[in-house]
């Protein structure tokens, strides 16, 4: 077997024969979806806990309808309503959730490295499910998952990310899965969003300009602008941004005739992308989801069922 | 007061002392808490004689960079704690820091800490707030604490944005000869930064401290002093950039001093995701997987390789000063948080000794250069002519070290309260087997 691991932190250390286990595997779900009856007894009497620091609620109802279909007894856990806001440290928190011994964990936190510090103190495996800016590996799988549907997933495929890439787990995430089967990646974003210290990974390739980012690309993923962060000084307007930035039906020109145009959402519809794409034939973003579904059901498989081995 | 110190010999030792440019084989003689005499050879009558043969004599080490964290915050640590750190690390003379609660901004607190360090092993050095509450606005009473035994000034963990208000503290302060202590930092590029703005915080998502916000500031203070024409110093130099602005500042003659920290001297960017990078660190303390390590979080920040590189030519040629330690002591709760909640700091008293001594080991430097950056020109910073040396009648404030005895950094072992280091782990080689105050042992391993 391909994946042998306690917790899914990350795709940056996840090795190809890894993520094309968790691809194939996530496959094999996909048609769970389509039958009357949705669901399978592969993980009966496991318990998942979804603990959740930052509001979610795509990537929450994902991961609870994924456990759902495998039968796993799945439990909400929101910041709000947790100690946290009574001032528990965030290692006592999971100490008593631990203690109601969980065998999964997903966890999504606005800190980076969260879900490594839990997996570290417990036994239960846990899934990142977003930590800060650094990585949102189910979100980037499941992208991978998508662009397999449509395209050759390794060398020879370029992915063009535009957008916040400062910010971004997904962009982040999708950097790491996507170099390690060789895909081109290139990055484009206003200099205030882009880090310095990108430009030397293998396989990335830093773009001024969206139309040179957009020459010859396989994929467009376009990420979401956090308006919040206007005030932070990172950008003029959202005018200008979408302006420069934002896809539109004649910048898409510049990809690949049959280029594909994804989204992790939400949208800012008419900022970084307008309808007209979002809604067009090569948008594959409800895609996105549906596969959300299929490729976590295979990461909480794949973890929860290491306790049967 | 206090009873006759007993008389001690140190036979056969190995002196080192920049002070008197002595690096070879002496005896020393100490009486009533001063040197007597240094000599080839002693043949005197004393209460007790210490045969040192294989191992080195060398000034005490002077800290001039630690927080005792009294009053206000005991439980991260004492004066007393600190001060048993310190001599534990060699270390006679530490110079703390103002920012406990209450800061330490006027003579009431300066008294306080110079009361309860009556019964520390180690000598304390109180340095007062630039301004009071450290809240960069008004001056301190800076003659009524230099009464009270201020040694220094400074808002160190701040900046003092307010230029005026810096020009004023320098002006005033070089009324009493004391010096500034800067920790250089423009506020609006740090922002809510948690480490080195790289490689490392580019591929993770961590907010970025660009070494920039760290320069401009050191530009801005070394332009104030060389305007005034009056001394200052810079804390915990952690870059290239601020290495060079030091580096031309001198060469004009302007009277800055600058201190570098162990940590970062050893430790770059890549620390914060992987302590393991670094040779010396056991087999056993490797994490099984990736993680955010929060004593690896200080400000400054652990910067890239080439700063790290940058930062040992400038301590080898002089450029920098003095090595001090930081030494930031927190309680192991408060940093076992998420990496961005953690507070900044690590401790250092009980690891620089032997840090320096591996930077002997691997080149850098000279033993005689290494009590230059440890004793001589921190005494000389402070203007305190008493010590850091070790020539006759200087006190008898000295570390005897054995080379080449070989240790595991163990933070579970260490004499301060806290155990936030980010060299846990460590095998390091020449450890302090006595510490000597005023001709007193008040550490024996």
């Amino acid at each position: 077997m391909g994946f042998r691991r306690k917790d899914l932190l990350g795709t940056r250390d996840l090795t190809a024969v890894e993520i094309r286990t968790l691809l194939e595997s996530a496959e094999s779900f996909k048609e769970i979806a389509e039958r009357p009856l949705k669901k399978v007894p592969a993980l009966r009497g496991k318990t998942v806990v979804n603990l959740f620091f930052e509001p979610s609620t795509r990537t929450r109802t994902s991961f609870e309808i994924a456990a759902k279909r495998l039968s796993a007894d799945a439990v909400n856990m929101s910041a709000s309503a947790s100690s946290v806001v009574k001032g528990e440290s965030l290692l006592d928190t999971v100490d008593n959730i631990q203690a109601m011994a969980p065998d999964i964990i997903v966890v999504r936190h606005r800190f980076v490295g969260t879900a490594h510090l839990i997996a570290g103190r417990i036994g239960a495996s846990v899934v990142n499910a977003g930590d800060g800016a650094n990585e949102h590996p189910t979100q980037a799988l499941l992208d991978l998952l998508t662009i397999a549907e449509h395209k050759k997933l390794g060398p020879g495929l370029t992915v063009a990310i535009i957008g916040d890439i400062a910010h971004s787990r997904v962009a982040r995430s999708n950097i790491w899965a996507l170099t390690t089967l060789g895909v081109t990646v290139k990055l484009c974003a206003p200099p205030t969003m882009l880090p310095r210290g990108l430009e030397g990974i293998v396989g990335v390739e830093v773009c001024r300009r969206p139309e040179e980012a957009l020459a010859n690309a396989d994929v467009v993923m376009m990420l979401r602008i956090q308006l919040e962060r206007q005030d932070r000084l990172v950008f003029p307007s959202v005018r200008d941004y979408a302006r420069i930035f934002g896809l539109n039906r004649q910048r898409l020109e510049l990809a690949c005739p049959d280029a594909i145009v994804m989204h992790p959402g939400p949208m800012n519809r008419g900022v970084e992308i307008t309808s007209e794409v979002a809604d067009g034939k090569r948008a594959v973003i409800l895609n996105q989801v549906s596969n959300g579904v299929a490729l976590r059901m295979a990461v909480l498989f794949l973890l929860g069922g290491q306790g049967h081995e | 007061m206090s009873e006759k110190t007993p008389s001690l010999l140190l036979k056969n030792g190995r002196l080192i002392d920049a002070g008197q440019n002595l690096d070879g084989r002496f005896d020393l003689f100490l009486v009533n808490g001063k040197v007597q005499e240094v000599a080839v050879e002693l043949d005197v009558v004393a209460d007790q004689v210490l045969d040192l043969e294989g191992l080195w004599v060398l000034p005490g080490a002077i800290d001039l960079h630690v927080h005792l964290r009294e009053p206000g915050y005991e439980y991260k640590e004492t004066i007393l704690s600190g001060a048993r750190a310190a001599v534990a690390g060699g270390f006679t003379s530490i110079a703390c820091m103002a920012n406990t609660d209450p800061v330490n901004d006027n003579a009431a607190v300066t008294r306080f800490i110079l009361e309860q360090a009556r019964s520390a092993p180690a000598k304390v050095l109180p340095i007062a707030a630039i301004s009071k509450g450290m809240q960069g606005e008004v001056l301190v009473e800076m003659g009524d604490l230099v009464e009270a035994g201020a040694v220094a000034f400074s808002d160190d963990g701040k900046t003092v944005p307010n230029s005026k208000l810096l020009r004023h503290a320098l002006e005033y302060a070089s009324l009493f000869a004391k010096p500034l202590f800067c920790h250089c930092q423009d506020n609006a590029l740090f922002a809510d930064g948690v480490i080195h703005e790289g490689e490392i915080s580019a591929r993770h998502g961590l907010t970025g401290i660009p070494a920039l916000a760290e320069e401009i500031d050191i530009a801005r203070t070394i332009m104030l002093a060389e305007y005034l024409e009056v001394p200052v110093h810079i804390c915990h130099l952690s870059s290239r950039g601020g290495v060079e602005l030091i580096r031309a500042a001198k060469a004009r003659g302007v009277r800055v001093t600058a201190e570098a920290t162990p940590h970062h001297l050893f430790l770059d960017e890549r620390a914060v995701v992987d302590l393991a990078y670094r040779e010396p660190l056991a087999e056993e303390s490797k994490p099984a997987t990736l993680c955010y390590n929060t004593d690896t979080k200080m400000s400054p920040p652990l910067r890239s390789s080439e700063d790290v590189a940058a930062l040992r030519r400038a301590l080898a040629d002089g450029i920098i000063d003095a090595i001090a330690t930081d030494h930031a002591p927190h309680e192991a709760t408060e940093k076992a948080v998420e990496y961005e909640l953690a507070p900044f700091g690590v401790v250092g008293l009980e690891t620089a000794l032997a840090l320096a001594l591996r930077l002997i080991q691997e080149g850098e430097m000279t033993p005689l250069q290494m009590v230059a950056r440890m004793s001589l020109a921190p005494a000389a910073i402070l203007g305190l002519n008493d010590r850091g040396s070790l020539a006759v009648g200087m006190a008898a404030d000295l570390m005897i070290v054995d080379p080449q005895r070989e240790w595991v950094v163990d933070p579970r072992k260490f004499y301060s309260k806290a155990r936030n280091t980010p060299f846990a782990g460590w095998h390091l080689k020449g450890q302090v087997v006595k510490t000597i105050v005023d001709g007193r042992i008040v550490f024996s391993l």
